[in-house]
């Protein structure tokens, strides 16, 4: 099986999108021959042609609403956004376009065909504007699907399955870890299921949920908390909205206890979510409180970013804590 | 409302009609053009002006080299369009507001921001007035009446229309200059920046450098129209295109911008055709999609060597001069950078402060957790455990002043 890192897994999935179906585009400022900023859509330009692979103007309300039209004509867009922290001029179109296309025009239209790709997450001394997790903002939005791959085998899978749902995605790459995170990836296609949570790794005490980049450091974590004989389960919940409440409520129900982790800011972040809709589930089997390693309540730091930065070191202690409570 | 006569057949217009010309007095040799007028420029002030050129090429040439051995995280130079920022900031009252996009440091060093200042942001340390938030090439300066850089293009173009409309309800003969790029130009901000410019008659310069690329996009890849220029019809605004290289050109141009705006509440829009000599950031490689010999034929056309020819024609400049200003430049940016390393970073409880005016609660319980959390690994945090030490700390007379 061949190794690839991330945006190599990334290239991947988008050249197979292409070469199995014409309707398939790919453009974002400097998608084109330049294959983007950080290369994920290299040579797809010479592959497909200029017209299905190209550069659209400095604008990202454009590049969105475009993508909307072409999705809701039939075609299959992949539109990139640079930098997850660059999403915003594009917001009225992905939250009161792209998120209600089907439901108000009861189904006549819709933009199923669209996933918007944008790298997003911090630890590359990116300061505010190149280090956000903007995921909270889009899981407040019925309509939409928000989908976040761990490493290379899990991006290949989950943006196939992304492209080919029939509801508008948004993707968020961990751009930390697109040379950084390496593994093996089938060459041929395939498909992982979006709305399904994955167990990563099984255990007794304490439940810990992640997505993306975050998954790294909480295996780092719970390795400290294994040597301590804390034996953890790991749920990667792989698809944001709309998310596997069963399989981590199935796994609270076994340990008692659970701690979720984002890199995003604490207040309104999506682990809140998580924490109320599983005390609603859980209530009688918590042994603890449901903990949340999250970024500060500030936004995304430079010089002080290890600092605020929700790593292994504060996971493993509100690991300890939650089991010793 | 349009008032335009009828006809009665459908007879398109292409919008070729528009031409507009380039502007241009100084020739690369040095020389004026035939039949063009160098602007109104005293002795001392060309000398301000060229000297803040070299000061700005000597710092983003040495600054360049200090993030490839990996003591900076990141730099972006305005290696080539020199000419164009600074000669539009000499062109303003020095209490006119700039709002830059990221590229106009020689503004900054026109008004005399320090190379010490540029150092303390560029390193993030406990004496930036960015207080080490934001990534190097952010800066900000209050005295300097220049905002501290987002990197979000085009969101400063109609804060700036909006800025220049407070201006004129102040009544202080002030308007504000807008810096963007050909690509940042095609965001949705540009256009509602410009629409609500002319009709509120606000007295803002938009300044468009026009450099070619757009990190790889190349302008022809931005827009199908002649340039940025001919959307200011559109707007009803005045527009000129410069040549960007052309230090009187793009003084004379911007002068007279001010004029219109400052005397007549009338917005301006200036194309400064140029070219981005330099890679986009430390982070992008340009050999992959552009080529040596276009950038060559740019580098002779060098914006400095043009001023610096007409200089010494006039008797101005010398070698020896340009010599000793280099060497003193080069010596000043080792030592204020090697001053700027050594300093400590910003303390810890940096972190919360300025989300609001005040601390909030919450975010003072999320610090002391922290606080509690930092002293069980100090080692881990070496940034913010040393200002977890009351003894530790680094006072200078220059923090003193910080903020500024």
């Amino acid at each position: 099986m061949p190794t690839m890192n991330l945006l190599q897994a990334i290239n991947n999935a988008l050249d197979i999108a292409m070469g199995e179906d014409d309707k398939v585009l790919c453009f974002g400022e400097d998608v084109g021959s330049f294959g983007g900023v950080f290369r994920a859509t290299s040579h797809l330009q010479e592959k497909y042609g200029r017209a299905r692979c190209f550069n659209t103007p400095l604008v990202e309300q454009g590049i969105i609403g475009f993508a909307n039209g072409l999705a809701a004509q039939g075609s299959v867009p992949v539109a990139e956004i640079q930098f997850a922290d660059y999403i915003f001029p594009a917001f009225d179109q992905i939250v009161n376009e792209t998120a209600k296309f089907r439901y108000r025009s009861g189904d006549l239209f819709n933009v199923g065909g669209l996933t918007i790709r944008a790298p997003y997450g911090g630890g590359i001394s990116g300061g505010h504007y190149h280090s956000q997790s903007p995921e909270a903002y889009f899981t407040h939005t019925p309509g939409l699907k928000i989908v976040v791959p761990r490493d290379p085998y899990q991006a290949k899978g989950l943006l196939l399955a992304s492209i080919r749902d029939p509801d508008p995605v948004i993707f968020f790459e961990p751009k930390r870890l697109y040379r950084a995170a390496v593994g093996e990836v089938p060459e041929e296609d395939y498909q992982l299921p979006i709305g399904e949570a994955e167990v990563t790794k099984e255990g007794t005490d304490v439940t810990l949920v992640g997505w993306g980049a975050q998954m790294e450091v909480i295996e780092r974590a719970v390795e400290l908390a294994e040597k301590d004989g804390i034996s953890c389960e790991v749920i990667d919940l792989r698809t944001l909205l709309p998310w596997d409440q069963d399989s981590v409520a199935e796994s609270v129900f076994k340990t008692g206890r659970l701690v979720v982790t984002h890199e995003a800011p604490r207040t309104g972040g999506f682990a809140g979510e998580i924490a109320a809709a599983i005390q609603e589930r859980c209530f009688l089997y918590l042994e603890s409180p449901i903990a949340r390693v999250t970024g500060l309540d500030t936004p995304f730091p430079l010089t002080l970013e290890k600092e605020y930065l929700p790593d292994h070191l504060k996971i493993v202690e509100a690991i300890r804590a939650s089991v010793n409570f | 409302m349009t008032t335009t006569q009828d006809i009665h057949e459908p007879t398109f217009l292409a919008g070729d009609e528009f031409s507009i010309p380039t502007f241009r007095l100084l020739k690369q040799d040095g020389t004026l053009h035939e039949g063009a007028k160098a602007p109104d420029l005293e002795h001392d002030k060309a000398l301000a002006i060229y000297r803040a050129m070299v000061a700005t090429r000597v710092l983003d040439e040495r600054m360049l080299a200090a993030q490839r051995q990996g003591r900076l995280s990141f730099y972006m130079q305005c290696t080539g369009e020199e000419a164009a920022v600074i000669g539009a900031t000499a062109a303003l009252d020095d209490a006119d507001m700039i709002m830059a996009q990221y590229r106009e440091q020689g503004a900054l060093v026109y008004r005399g921001f320090t190379f010490d200042e540029f150092m303390n942001q560029l390193f993030g340390n406990e004496l930036d007035y960015g207080k080490g938030r934001q990534m190097p090439i952010h800066y900000g300066s209050r005295k300097l009446h220049y905002m501290t850089i987002s990197s979000p293009l085009a969101t400063q173009i109609p804060q700036a229309t909006g800025y220049a409309y407070g201006q004129k309800l102040a009544g202080e003969g002030h308007c504000t200059t807008v810096f963007f790029g050909e690509g940042a130009a095609s965001e949705g901000d540009f256009h509602a920046a410009l629409n609500m410019a002319a009709v509120h008659e606000v007295p803002v310069i938009f300044f468009c450098r026009n450099n070619g690329y757009a990190i790889s996009t190349p302008s022809i890849e931005q827009f199908a129209a002649d340039g940025v220029a001919p959307r200011a019809f559109g707007y009803r605004m005045h527009v000129i295109r410069v040549d960007g290289n052309d230090i009187l050109a793009v003084y004379s141009a911007a002068r007279e911008a001010r004029r219109l705006a400052v005397e007549h509440n009338q917005p301006v829009l200036i194309e400064a055709m140029s070219y981005r000599l330099a890679a986009h950031s430390s982070s992008d490689d340009p050999s992959g999609y552009r080529s040596k010999k276009e950038e060559e034929a740019w580098r002779e056309k060098d914006p400095i060597l043009r001023m610096q020819r007409w200089l010494i024609d006039l008797g101005w400049w010398s070698e020896d001069e340009e010599k000793a200003l280099q060497e003193s430049l080069r010596r000043e940016v080792l030592e204020t950078m090697k001053r700027a390393e050594k300093r400590p970073p910003p303390p810890l409880d940096s972190l919360v402060t300025d989300v609001y005016a005040d601390v909030p609660p919450e975010l003072q319980r999320q610090l002391d957790a922290l606080k509690t959390h930092i002293r069980h690994y100090p080692e881990a945090y070496p940034k913010g455990a040393r200002s977890l030490d009351p003894d530790v700390q680094a006072g200078d007379d220059v923090a003193a002043k910080g903020g500024e």
